[in-house]
């Protein structure tokens, strides 16, 4: 394992780290904390101070270590958590994944910049309010622990492995070693769970210990030692019989409250295995062909006489329920809970809101959902950016609220669930909402509708997804370069997924972002133009139908529209929009299919006909080739041939056959 | 033109090559295929062929130059094929089963090129390679890497890099139109 690997490594596992830190502080600010919280934040902080050590992260090390001063007195209960030393915390920790990332790209943070921090953090350590008698200067690591208050006269520590102990890379005879380094030490070994030899699994860890440390030492002393065993062993350290110390009763109690803390209970965190993502993807990809293979099965299953083998078709049933199963598993492995997106987000809203003199609550539910890694990932830029938005153009400032009969403290609410094949992201708030008068004066003045164009209130909230459209008055850092929705829609929409934005004016906006499950596989329509075969998303299709003659109409200069119901909706021939030869022409006698776009309303495709419906595996076109207009990817059917996949929202942008789309909607909207 | 920033698919198979566009350094000998496009000879850099195999249907991209034939499937990835004759502007290829499609990977990217047949494989010293004069026989010249001198001909080094850089689908489809 190279250097620049482990390194690689510290930063991924103290990204996690910050996460739960984050996670902890947050349990603890909302009182939701139990006994293992403190622990947790401190094992957090103690593991990213430990692994900078080792790369020489001196910055980072000074600065978790005053923080793992603090929380040790937190955690003895010498001091209280009050909510400003919470804040303090959160800040400390703001700045410690800062030193983190700086260090993760080789830059340095300026001079001084954690200085002001750790002064803060020294003087609540060693404020006089402080219950310890004695205060150690933080710059000696084991000193706090060694200043503490003495507790009885040793400790007694039974000490038993799991099974798995030495395959979690851990060495009991370290920490053996380690404990005499504290003190008189005697070691007892129980033999009692060894097998006999036949039995005997050399990996699994199966001797136990009882030691009896005999100094005086605080507990958490003791504790620290065991700080990374705890979760692979059964762990208890019990104070040695007081044989002198009785004169100092508030000690002993504080003692035996701590003793529950000692046995741990079991972590609730559920078992993980570290995977490489390649290794993931070649299973995915594997298991993306094995679909295509089966896909090929079925369809000479399907040729086959059924007298002549007739369990076939029961066979390749039951193979393709399988191989469903299979693909669900195997995309399982490949998704993420949110919360590693979604918990990047408090601090955002502390920054801006303390940038914008704000007053503003997140609230986030449903950090647990899971979404393909690749999603998450992407998900950032998008969620940070109407984060923005809501924040800055969204919320009116506290005197404003109170004006407009608001509580003072505004409310973002960020949620994620899942409802069918899809995520639902929500970001709500309930700020001044979108001002419509406003939006479309500006839409006009842009000349992004026509001046006397008549829009519903719908159709005005979709404007501010267009591109180069900002209602900001003046452009500030926050937001307002006007380069914000529209490409928040074009990522999401990258990612197979829409947007949409629901709002009340003087009440709240609400943005609802649907995302599919995983990118990798996707339900597909087959339809056919001439001689290619084409892949249409099911989730964007509407309808589809054989239109008669007398629907078609034709407007002047725009092109064809379809007449549904009483509404006019744009006709895009595909063989046009693709230049494909030796296709139907005549729409009624192809079949168009009515697809929905974010930008564009309904579309109507004509193409020559259907083919059918299968999970077709999306394949990337950029790797090899490049991106092409109106075309999402590519897949292999079953017969073995490329089929392109449709960028349904892409298509209707395309050049010629977006004006003749986007003005053929105005065309009907001004029929309505 | 659009640039080769986006990365490779993971879980194709091969190891990514440097793709050696230049010619070898003095000294050094370097072997390359043959093949033909008519009675012309191209040689292609051998460490950069990953496999040869015969022509089949392309599904057509939309947008594209008129030297991209498509793209195929090969073992799951998806491969765009190049006329090499439509590249360098002698028309396009009337592709038969006895066609011929080498797969190429460069650093970047993979492609098959489309042509005649593949007639041999060659070792040239780096002293053997010849530059390619500045007004060339309507092949531009960028997409040639140097020129070596054979019995009975010449065999043209195609400098597979610039190659295979696709024009933008806009500029191609200006071409078309």
């Amino acid at each position: 394992m190279g250097f620049d690997h482990l390194r690689a490594t510290y930063f991924e596992e103290s990204g996690e780290l910050l996460e739960s830190a984050y996670a902890q502080l947050s349990a603890l600010a909302e009182d939701r904390a139990d006994g293992d919280t403190m622990h947790a934040l401190f094992r957090a902080i103690h593991s990213i101070k430990g692994g900078g050590g080792a790369f020489g992260f001196t910055r980072l090390v000074g600065l978790a270590h005053v923080m793992e001063t603090l929380l040790d007195r937190l955690r003895d209960g010498a001091l209280e958590g009050t909510p400003e030393r919470m804040a303090l915390l959160l800040k400390a920790t703001d700045a410690l994944a800062d030193l983190l990332a700086a260090e993760q790209r080789d830059e340095a943070m300026p001079a001084g910049f954690e200085d002001g921090l750790i002064a803060a953090l020294a003087a609540v350590v060693e404020a006089p309010g402080a219950a310890a008698p004695t205060m150690a200067a933080p710059a000696a690591p084991a000193a706090p622990a060694a200043a503490a208050v003495p507790e009885g006269t040793g400790w007694r520590i039974e000490f038993r492995p799991h099974a798995a102990l030495f395959r979690h890379a851990n060495e009991p005879l370290l920490l053996i070693r380690a404990l005499r380094a504290l003190g008189p030490l005697t070691v007892s070994a129980a033999l009692d769970r060894l097998p006999g030899l036949e039995a005997l699994e050399p990996e699994d860890a199966y001797l136990a210990w009882t030691l009896v440390l005999a100094a005086p030492l605080p507990r958490a002393a003791v504790e620290e030692i065991f700080e990374f065993v705890v979760d692979d062993c059964d762990l208890s350290i019990d104070p040695l019989v007081p044989a002198v110390v009785q004169d100092d009763a508030p000690v002993m109690a504080a003692a035996a409250v701590a003793a529950p803390a000692g046995a741990r209970p079991e972590p609730t965190a559920a078992q993980s295995v570290r995977v490489d993502v390649a290794k993931v993807d070649r299973l995915v990809n594997l298991v993306g062909e094995l679909v295509i293979n089966q896909a090929m099965l079925l369809q000479l299953g399907s040729t086959v006489p059924p007298e002549v083998c007739p369990g076939l078709v029961a066979g390749l049933e039951t193979l393709s329920q399988h191989l469903r199963e299979l693909q669900e598993g195997v995309m399982a492995i490949r998704t993420q809970p949110v919360k590693s997106v979604f918990s990047r987000m408090p601090r955002l809203v502390r920054e801006l809101a303390a940038q914008l003199g704000k007053d503003v609550r997140l609230v986030v539910t449903g950090e647990a959902t899971e979404i393909d890694k690749t999603v998450v990932e992407q998900l950032a830029d998008p969620l940070t950016h109407l984060l923005r938005n809501a924040l800055d153009h969204g919320l009116e400032t506290p005197e404003a609220r109170e004006a407009a009969g608001k509580p003072r403290q505004g409310t973002v609410h960020l949620s994620a669930e899942q409802r069918g094949g899809r995520i639902l992201i929500e970001l709500s708030d309930d700020g001044r909402g979108i001002d419509r008068a406003r939006v479309l004066a500006r839409a006009k003045e842009r000349g992004i509708v026509a001046p006397d164009a008549v829009l519903s209130d719908g159709e005005i909230d979709e404007l501010i997804f267009m591109p180069g459209f900002s209602t900001a008055a003046a452009v500030s850092s926050v937001s307002g370069r006007g380069v914000g929705m529209d490409v928040v829609r074009r990522n999401i929409q990258s990612l197979g997924g829409r947007i949409a934005v629901e709002s009340r004016f003087g009440e709240g906006s609400r943005f609802v972002l649907s995302l599919p499950l995983t990118l990798a596989v996707m339900d597909g329509l087959v339809v056919s133009v001439g001689r290619e075969a084409y892949i249409l998303p099911i989730a964007a299709i509407v309808e589809s139908l054989r239109p008669r003659p007398q629907d078609i109409d034709e407007v002047v200069g725009r092109g064809q529209v379809l007449s549904i119901r009483g509404a006019y909706i744009p006709l895009l021939p595909l063989h046009r929009a693709f230049g494909v030869a030796d296709a139907v022409l005549d729409p009624s006698r192809g079949i168009v299919v009515i697809v929905e776009t974010d930008n564009a309303g309904r579309v109507g495709l004509l193409v020559d006909d259907l083919v059918g419906q299968q999970q077709v595996v999306v394949k990337s076109m950029e790797a090899n080739y490049g991106t092409i207009a109106g075309i999402g990817g590519a897949t292999i059917l079953g017969n073995g041939r490329v089929a392109l996949i449709l960028d349904v929202a892409g298509l209707a942008t395309l050049p010629q056959a977006g004006a003749s789309a986007r003005h053929a909607t105005a065309a009907a909207v001004a029929l309505h | 033109m659009q640039t080769l920033m986006q990365p490779r698919q993971a879980g194709t198979e091969a190891p990514p090559h440097t793709g050696l566009a230049g010619p070898p350094q003095m000294g050094m000998a370097a072997q390359y295929i043959t093949c033909t496009l008519g009675d012309a000879e191209y040689g292609i850099d051998i460490l950069s062929v990953r496999e040869i195999k015969g022509w089949t249907e392309t599904t057509a991209l939309p947008h594209a130059a008129p030297w991209v034939r498509g793209v195929i499937n090969l073992r799951g990835t998806i491969v765009p094929i190049l006329d090499l004759r439509a590249r360098f502007g002698q028309g396009m290829t009337v592709p038969t089963a006895m066609h011929v499609v080498v797969i190429i990977q460069t650093a970047t990217r993979m492609a098959g090129l489309l042509v005649d047949a593949v007639s041999d494989i060659i070792t040239v010293a780096a002293e053997e390679i010849r530059p390619v004069p500045e007004i060339g026989a309507g092949v531009p010249e960028r997409l040639l890497g140097g020129l070596i001198p054979r019995e009975g001909g010449m065999v043209s080094l195609v400098s597979l890099d610039n190659l295979i850089t696709m024009p933008d689908a806009e500029a191609a489809s200006g071409l078309l139109s």
